[in-house]
């Protein structure tokens, strides 16, 4: 059997900010067609790792390739080339909330293609219906739920129709309804697109459900403490706070946190 | 002692630091008007009107009265002095050359970093706590083309209209002062002023404000760009946006009359 595409090659990668490395050495990959999850406690700098993917924090050391590419070396306009191959969907959705839902999501395609007014609005509706909100299109974003800012956020990172997309904790502050909506949404994306898909999350139930391949990124040791697949990770890791994780059922979890 | 050394030079690197990202921003807003030159059409003419009308026509009552008021003050100081020496009709001399020159221009701008200036730092500072900016950076657009760019231009117009409104008002102070308090026909107050000014002393003062408009914005921008990611920060950052920008403005404005009085004006 051929090996998987890389889409996403991390090569010794030390992260950080003012001065604070986070996390040393990292080296991971991330292939094509993938649901991959970066996981972690608090603070273990999970966030911090997905702002330099999308190269948004320039790295201590080591290289992110991102299609072959490297971002941490590549010059403003080849970054810039490069994020309009790849969609984030930010937490709370990060709407400009002058413009509509229409609006934002129409921006990527005003942007960075040729196509007319009427093509425009068209894919931008479409991109709404994708999430369901096509009825909230004349909507601002001050108007409209957190879940359906999220949903709008994802619309806009799809407007493109990148092969790759990021999330940052795509179910954080969402209903267990709603977050397991936007899973399956999540899950039919890339189901019928092939898009590769890399989320931070801790919410138990994306990971299990929806996630193929998770780094574990551990704060005491500053690096990826386990790797593979959740569902064996929960009873096969060596590690008992990954085991603790996984398996949480809150007090277990709570006096292994308390324990380290 | 130690200490004192230390925030010393801790207060330095920040400088040095802070120095060169504002060094970047401006790199960065060359590109972002660079782009909008090259791609007119991408120019978000949405947002030039909203800045029009947010630091031009509402900025109109509040140049109105204060450019008014500031013309019946210095009118009336001028007036007793200058009566003392039988020299009131000199109350028009004076206050056409010193507003239309400088404090027209000079408090058009001073209301305008209080009110855009502080405006663009919090706006731009939410942003950035909402991460809209790093939505932007990670769609590919540069946030200064989308963000600064209209401003800018917004500002570059409406400064120079404000500032012949405020003009206007200034004059209209003196006069108001010259009729009710010197007894002067407003006939001679008004051909006495226009007698003595001539229409360059006029641009010489709206160019100035150009300058100033460039200034506001580019450190309201800044200071919303430099926030730190929180509440506090956002006004710290709409705090040191008037701070900043009201000490540029005085400073490029006491460079521009060097410069204008080695051209001879």
């Amino acid at each position: 059997m051929a090996e998987a595409e890389n889409i996403i090659d991390v090569v010794d990668l030390t992260v950080g900010y003012d001065g604070i490395r986070l996390m040393e050495n990292l080296n991971f990959s991330v292939s094509r067609g993938e649901i991959f999850g970066i996981l972690g406690g608090s603070g273990s700098g999970k966030s911090t790792l997905l702002k330099h993917l999308i190269g948004l924090y320039r790295p201590f050391s080591g290289d992110i390739r991102i299609f072959g590419e490297s971002m941490v070396n590549a010059g403003e306009r080849a970054k810039r080339d490069l994020r309009r191959k790849f969609g984030v969907s930010y937490q709370n959705g990060a709407l400009f909330g002058s413009m509509t839902l229409l609006e934002n999501v129409a921006m990527p395609l005003e942007e960075h293609t040729d196509l007319s007014r009427e093509e425009i609005k068209e894919i931008a509706l479409e991109k709404l219906r994708s999430v369901g909100l096509e009825k909230f299109a004349d909507y601002l974003p001050a108007e409209i739920s957190g879940g359906m800012m999220k949903r709008a956020g994802l619309a806009r990172a799809l407007a493109l129709n990148p092969e790759l997309l990021f999330f940052d904790e795509p179910s954080a502050g969402l209903d267990p309804l709603m977050s397991a909506d936007l899973d399956r949404l999540i899950l039919s994306l890339r189901d019928s697109t092939g898009t590769t898909i890399v989320l931070v999350t801790h919410e138990l139930e994306s990971i299990f459900s929806i996630i193929d391949r998770v780094i574990i990124l551990d704060r005491e040791s500053r690096g990826i403490i386990d790797s593979g697949d959740p569902r064996l990770l929960r009873t096969g890791s060596e590690h008992k706070w990954v085991r603790d994780f996984l398996s949480r059922d809150g007090m277990t979890l709570a006096a292994s946190s308390v324990r380290r | 002692m130690r200490t004192f050394i230390i925030n010393v030079g801790r207060d330095a690197a920040d400088g040095f630091s802070g120095a060169a990202g504002g060094v970047a921003f401006l790199g960065e807003v060359c590109c972002g008007v660079a782009e909008t030159l090259r791609h007119p059409e991408k120019l978000r003419w949405r947002f030039v009107w909203y800045y029009l009308e947010l630091c031009g026509r509402k900025s109109v009552p509040i140049v109105v009265y204060i450019c008014f008021l500031m013309g019946v003050i210095l009118a009336f100081q001028a007036a007793v002095q200058l009566r003392n020496y039988g020299a009131e009709l000199f109350v028009a001399d004076l206050l056409a050359f010193s507003v239309l020159k400088e404090l027209g221009p000079l408090m058009v701008a001073v209301i305008a970093t209080g009110r855009a200036g502080s405006s663009f730092a919090a706006e731009i500072g939410t942003m950035k706590v909402d991460e809209e900016i790093n939505a932007l950076r990670t769609m590919g657009i540069n946030p200064c083309r989308f963000l600064v760019v209209p401003k800018l231009l917004a500002m570059v117009v409406s400064l120079p209209l404000l500032t012949v409104i405020g003009d206007i008002m200034g004059l209209a102070g003196g006069l108001a002062v010259a009729v009710s308090y010197l007894g002067m026909p407003a006939g001679v107050y008004i051909s006495r002023t226009f007698e003595v000014l001539r229409p360059d002393v006029l641009y010489m003062g709206v160019l100035k404000t150009v300058f100033f408009a460039v200034l506001i914005t580019l450190v309201g921008c800044y200071r919303g760009f430099a926030s730190s990611s929180d509440a506090q920060g956002v006004g710290r950052a709409a705090t040191l946006a008037v701070v900043n920008g009201i000490l540029a403005v005085v400073i490029a404005d006491a460079v521009l009359t060097l410069v204008y009085m080695a051209w001879g004006y």
